[in-house]
This record gives C-alpha cells, structure tokens and sequence, in this order.
C-alpha cells in the first residue's frame, strides 16, 4: 500500500450528499478481477454522457460539461471535498479503487459511512472528517478562487488553507500509523498468530458446533 | 454494573485482544464468498503465498451476475452470454478450486443469494461473528449473530488469519412495539425506521432490533429487516434469539445435530440483551402506526406511506435536503404533491436478498391469486432467492399462480436488485421492487425505482399502479 504522508494538491468539490457507492462506480464496473484501472469510470453516470461498459475506451465517450470534475480547472486534483455520508450503500472496495486509480489521495467530508470510511485506509487513502460548517466553509473558498489548493499532514493531523490556516482533524491512532507507514494489515496481525491460535482452542472447546461442520 | 447487550456479549464472545488506541482484533467464524468482491483478495493471498487459515469457515456461491433465465442458466458457465460475468464466475470456481474451499455450483440446489442461502443452509448460526464481501451480510445477524459487510482488502484478511481488526461499534436499539396492522410488512418496517432515522442515522451503531413486532416476526421477516440495517447506517443489526430462532435453525444441513444440539441451544439461550442493559440510543416505534411504505426518490430515507405524496422540495428545511429532493424528484420523474398511488409502473421485480424467501414470495402470490397483471406493465419478475426456494415455491404451487397471473418465474440469483446480469430497467422506466436500494441507476442506467414490500410489488403489477395493499380484496 501507498504511504500517506503529506499531500498537498488541488481541490475538486462532489457537492451532494449521500454520495453512494453505485454512484462512484457503477456496478457494471465490479465485474473486473483486477484491483486497477477504475479511474476512468469513476462516477461514471455523472462525467459522461452515455452508459459505460467495462473495457472500453473512455477518451472517445461524450462528457457531460455541467460535471465538475469535467471543469479544466479541477484537472488534477488530488483532493475531494464532500457532503454527509459519502460513500454510503455497498461494501465494494472498487470505489476506494476508482477515486484512488482517477488520482485522489485524500477526501474531506462532515461524514463517511462506515464502510467506505474503512476501505479507503486499506488502499492509501486518507478520509477526513470536519465539522459540517467547516466543510461549508471550504466549499465556500474553493468555489471562490481558482487553483484552490490544500496542504494535509498526517503526521501532524493538521489541514493546511492557502491562507495559512491549520484545521485539526481526528484519526484512529492504528490506522494513522498503517497509512504513514504503507503498512500491510495482514502482515501485522499475523504477527499476533499465537494469540489467535490460543483464542480458537479455546472457543473450539466452548461452541465446537462452529467447527468442522463446512467441509 | 450494568448488564451487557447482545452486541456486547457477541462482541465480548469473539475478542482475541483489545488494543491501546482503541482497536480490537475479532475471531471471525464463518465467511461467505461470492464472485464479485473475492477475487482481488484470492489474488492478494496467492502473491503473498498465504493460505487460507480456515476452510470449514468459508462457503462460496456465485449469486451477482449469473442469468436467471432458465435455458441460459442450465447450459452451465460456459454458456454465460456476458464475457465478463462469465470469467468472474470461472474466477470463483478455480479460486474454489485451487484452494478446496466448499462451493455450491450455478445449477446446485442449494445455490442462491449468498445471504439466502447462508440461513438456509445452517451455516450461518446464532451466536456468530458472520463476515461478507457485501453490505446486506447484516441479513445474518437475525439469527442473534455478529454479522457485517467488509471490502475486499478484509475479505483477504479474514482469509488469511481468520480475523478482523475493528473498533467497538456503539448500542442502538430499534424498538418497534405493539402489532402490525394486516398488509404491513417486515420490509415496511425496515423503510419506516429508515424514514425516521435517515440512511445515516445508525452510523457507527450494531442496531439491535426488539419489542412485540420483532418478537412475532418470522425469520424471515427478520432476516429483511436485518438486512436494511446497513441502508439505515449501520453496519451490523441483529435479533435477540428466541424459540423462532431455534426453530427456525433445528435440522438445517450445517447445524448441529444430536447431543452437541443440546449443548449449542443452552448456549444460544444467552444470546439476548440483559435486562438492565445499557443502549446509546434508543428508537421507538408503534407497530399500529405502520403503514405500507413506498420509496419516492434515490435514497432510502426518501419513503413516504401509500397514502401519502411525493413531498415538495421546498418544505425541507436543510438546505442539503432540499437540495437531494429537487435532484432526486428530477432523476425519478415526479412532480411535487402526487399522490404515491398516481405513480404508473413500467416492472415490477419482486426478488433480492430483502424479500426473495418463502414467506416473501408467499404474500407475492397471495395477491395475485386469480388476477392478470395490468397490461401496462412491460414485465413483472419473481426471482427466488435460492434453488431450495424455487423448490418449495414450486411444491406449493406458487410459480403456477405467478405464471398464470403473467409474471415470469426465473432462476435464483440477485438479478434485478443491481442488474449486474440482463435483468435491468430501461432508462426512465418506473418500478416496484422489493429489492433494498433506489440508487440512481441502481436497476439500470436511468431506471427509477420504488422499493416495497413483496405484497405492494404484487398489487402494484396488478393495478399498474401502486395500491394500498391494505385495502385488497381476495378473489
Ligand atoms: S440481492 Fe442485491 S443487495 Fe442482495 S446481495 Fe445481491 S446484489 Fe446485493
């Protein structure tokens, strides 16, 4: 995985909330077996004009002007800024996939459904959540001044405005340090494989019911 | 101290370790595959050159993009029209292969919507920590078990170390007391606690589900009600276990049997929130109250009762409400103020993992009994969930009560409920659907779709238009 570290990059506005996962990447998307190359479908309903199939060429389709992201000034953007409960509705890890794939490091939103929030740290992308006025806030400037970019530290938890400005913004102690580190989840916890060993011996003699029975 | 939930019992029941900054590693006993997120996390093992750690607590079917037509279906997966869903499909069978992990085939029996088929079978039972590559894994938690949607990168870690790292999700308990009024559902429940709370209000909650109605609810009402938890927030919902429980899982392929039946059910008799247990947050609703509930716009949350209208943006007053409703009433067609029983449908599906069980496919035909279905509607689907379903519809006589009442009677699979295989809506087309989520574009690109429950769907393909199923006559 990808470490996080700082990223400083221009920002790019999803303004709508309830932003789904079927909306971040159609479904006709999931039936890839590769974990790459979802970046030109991402919110493919909305950037395009017409119905996206998997494995075509996506330069040819017909763009739907009035989408932001479609706008040359937010070409490039590494960051995108949210409303409520992004990335709610399905489990698809393809979604993390795409937004990372298109060139999204980092989402700042009032919320994340769980899910999705989860999801992104497993593939190098940082989910920040800020207090909902603040979020309005940022809007408000980035609609306001072209080339609109933030600075977001990790290390020091810290969102940085053009104007010098440092915001605070939480983040679970464990997964900051599996995103600073580019650490591999499985890799760690197997470290801690006599614990599990231990734990199953003993909740196989407590409920053996839950063992042997699919074979 | 006061006494433990149910979730925390599940929870305490299944922790390896708790963690300084607030994480927890959590033993997983029982992991569901499907074709559609497994892939890249059968990969991932393969690079690392890992294992998966236990075979016995892993089932696979494919369910997402299989046909439900029945001369395409029995030519095998070779036959999958869709180049794409057809390796996905092979994809799982060689991964099942390669590793020797337990799968039903396409044209088993036993084959269905993985979270139809999980209960069915047994596999999933109470007292569980249940894991999926897919969000309605909640489905699971009726039987009293610890049951949630992970992504894949998970999926690959519950493979290889039979855990899961987590964080301690909060209580919240959905208290539905009192009785239903006839005609009214698990599923309009399941829409009406999502009207009421919002589909972010049990973020970061395990919803526990209690009071009279849930107590005389079937399984499978349950098992729908459970399995809209993750489009109300919340990850995990769950079902204390009572004798409906216990019955329902007695004699099931994968459950225990003999003395070591004994011994589980005493243990599963634990499995309910202690009286004076502690809740985060507590919702109440009054079981006469409900009326059957009819989506209007893209989210779940945008549900109105039968007898009620498509809502004025305008009366909204958050602004990123009001704003949801405008695009929403725009994607979906509606004008402000019409009556939901003035909506004209184009198809019905009647299917998914929400309402795709007997009981659900029972009411369905119920209301057909006898009746046509409107000649405006372009095509009504029933989709079982699973092949035992099918089998049993079919010992019933259900699938001639649909056939003669001119819905189509299909093979078992997700279908409709995200068109991942041929079955879709056409742009702009209306329809009633049992399924769980009104997504745009969810039943097709520019499709609009209406959840409901089984009976409504029914009524509606009928009537052509949506009816108070509460006021339908028998013939
Ligand atoms: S029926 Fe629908 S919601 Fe259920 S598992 Fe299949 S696609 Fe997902």
């Amino acid at each position: 995985m990808k470490a996080f570290t700082v990223e400083n990059g221009l920002v790019a506005p999803m303004d709508r909330a309830n932003v789904d996962t079927d909306l971040i990447i159609p479904k006709q998307f999931l039936k890839s077996i590769k974990r790459s190359g979802f970046g030109p479908n991402l919110f493919d309903e909305l950037r395009y004009l017409d119905e996206g199939q998997p494995g075509q060429d996506c330069s040819a389709r017909p763009i739907n002007p009035e989408f932001p992201l479609n706008f040359p000034r937010y070409a490039g953007a590494s960051i995108l800024l949210a409303r409520e409960n992004f990335g709610c509705g399905s489990s698809r890890e393809h979604a993390p996939w795409a937004l990372e794939d298109y060139g999204f490091r980092c989402i700042i939103a009032p919320s994340f459904a769980d899910i999705f929030y989860n999801n992104c740290f497993k593939n190098g992308l940082l989910p920040i959540e800020l207090d909902v006025q603040l979020v309005d806030r940022l809007f408000g400037e980035m609609y306001a001044s072209e080339g609109y970019q933030l600075t977001v530290d990790l290390q020091r938890q810290r969102v940085v405005t053009p104007s010098g400005e440092e915001i605070a913004f939480e983040v679970d102690a464990f997964r900051r340090h599996c995103l600073l580190e580019g650490l591999d989840d499985i890799g760690l916890t197997l470290q801690r494989e006599d614990a599990i060993r231990a734990f199953e011996a003993q909740w196989r003699e407590r409920s053996p019911w839950l063992f042997d029975a699919i074979r | 101290m006061s006494g433990q939930t149910l979730y925390d019992k599940l929870w305490q029941n299944h922790l390896i370790e708790a963690r300084d900054d607030g994480s927890a590693l959590i033993y997983i006993d029982l992991q569901l595959i499907h074709e559609v997120t497994s892939p890249q996390a059968f990969e991932g093992l393969r690079l690392a050159g890992r294992k998966p750690w236990r075979r016995d607590a892993i089932l696979a079917v494919p369910d997402h993009n299989i046909s439900t037509d029945s001369a395409e279906r029995a030519a095998g997966v070779a036959a999958i029209a869709d180049p794409v869903s057809r390796l996905q499909v092979q994809t799982l069978d060689e991964n099942c292969a390669d590793f020797d992990l337990v799968k039903f085939e396409m044209n088993d029996v036993r084959q269905g919507i993985v979270h139809v088929v999980g209960p069915e079978q047994g596999a999933t039972l109470p007292g569980m920590t249940v894991v999926c590559g897919d969000s309605h894994t909640s489905t699971h938690g009726a039987l009293g078990a610890l049951a949630h949607g992970i992504g894949t990168s998970e999926v690959e870690h519950v493979l290889a170390t039979q855990t899961l790292i987590q964080k301690k999700m909060k209580n919240m308990l959905v208290r539905i007391d009192g009785q239903l009024q006839p005609g009214v559902t698990a599923k309009d429940v399941a829409l009406a606690v999502i009207g009421k709370i919002g589909t972010a209000g049990g973020t970061g909650c395990a919803i526990e589900f209690g009071g009279q109605v849930i107590r005389d609810m079937s399984m499978e009402g349950r098992m729908t009600l459970c399995n809209m938890s993750i489009e109300a927030g919340a990850r995990a919902g769950m079902v204390a276990v009572d004798d409906t429980t216990i019955d329902y899982v007695k004699g099931r392929p994968y459950a225990p049997a003999g003395e070591m039946w004994d011994v589980a059910v005493s243990a599963w008799r634990e499995l309910h929130s202690d009286p004076d247990a502690q809740f985060d947050t507590v919702v109440e609703l009054a079981g006469e109250e409900i009326k059957p509930q009819v989506t209007w716009g893209t989210s779940p949350e945008m549900v109105v009762p039968v007898d009620g209208s498509v809502p004025d943006p305008a009366a909204f007053s958050d602004a990123t409400r009001r704003a949801a409703a405008t695009r929403a009433l725009e994607y979906m067609g509606l004008a402000a103020g019409t009556p939901i029983t003035d909506i004209k449908l184009d198809r019905v599906f009647i299917g998914s993992c929400t309402n795709s069980r007997i009981e659900d496919l029972r009411a369905a035909a119920a209301v057909v009994k006898g009746r046509r279905v409107a000649d405006s509607i372009k095509q009504a689907m029933v989709v079982p969930g699973s092949g035992q379903v099918k089998k049993q519809a079919e010992a019933e006589g259900l699938d001639r009560i649909f056939i003669d009442a001119g819905l189509e009677w299909r093979e078992p699979g997700c279908s409709m409920c995200l068109a991942m295989n041929a079955d879709k809506l056409g742009a702009g087309e209306h329809c009633a659907s049992t399924s769980n989520r009104n997504f745009e574009g969810r039943q097709g690109f520019g499709g609009r779709t209406h959840l409901v429950s089984p009976a409504m769907a029914a009524a509606a393909a009928v009537a052509g238009h949506f009816v108070d199923v509460r006021d339908w006559k028998e013939v």
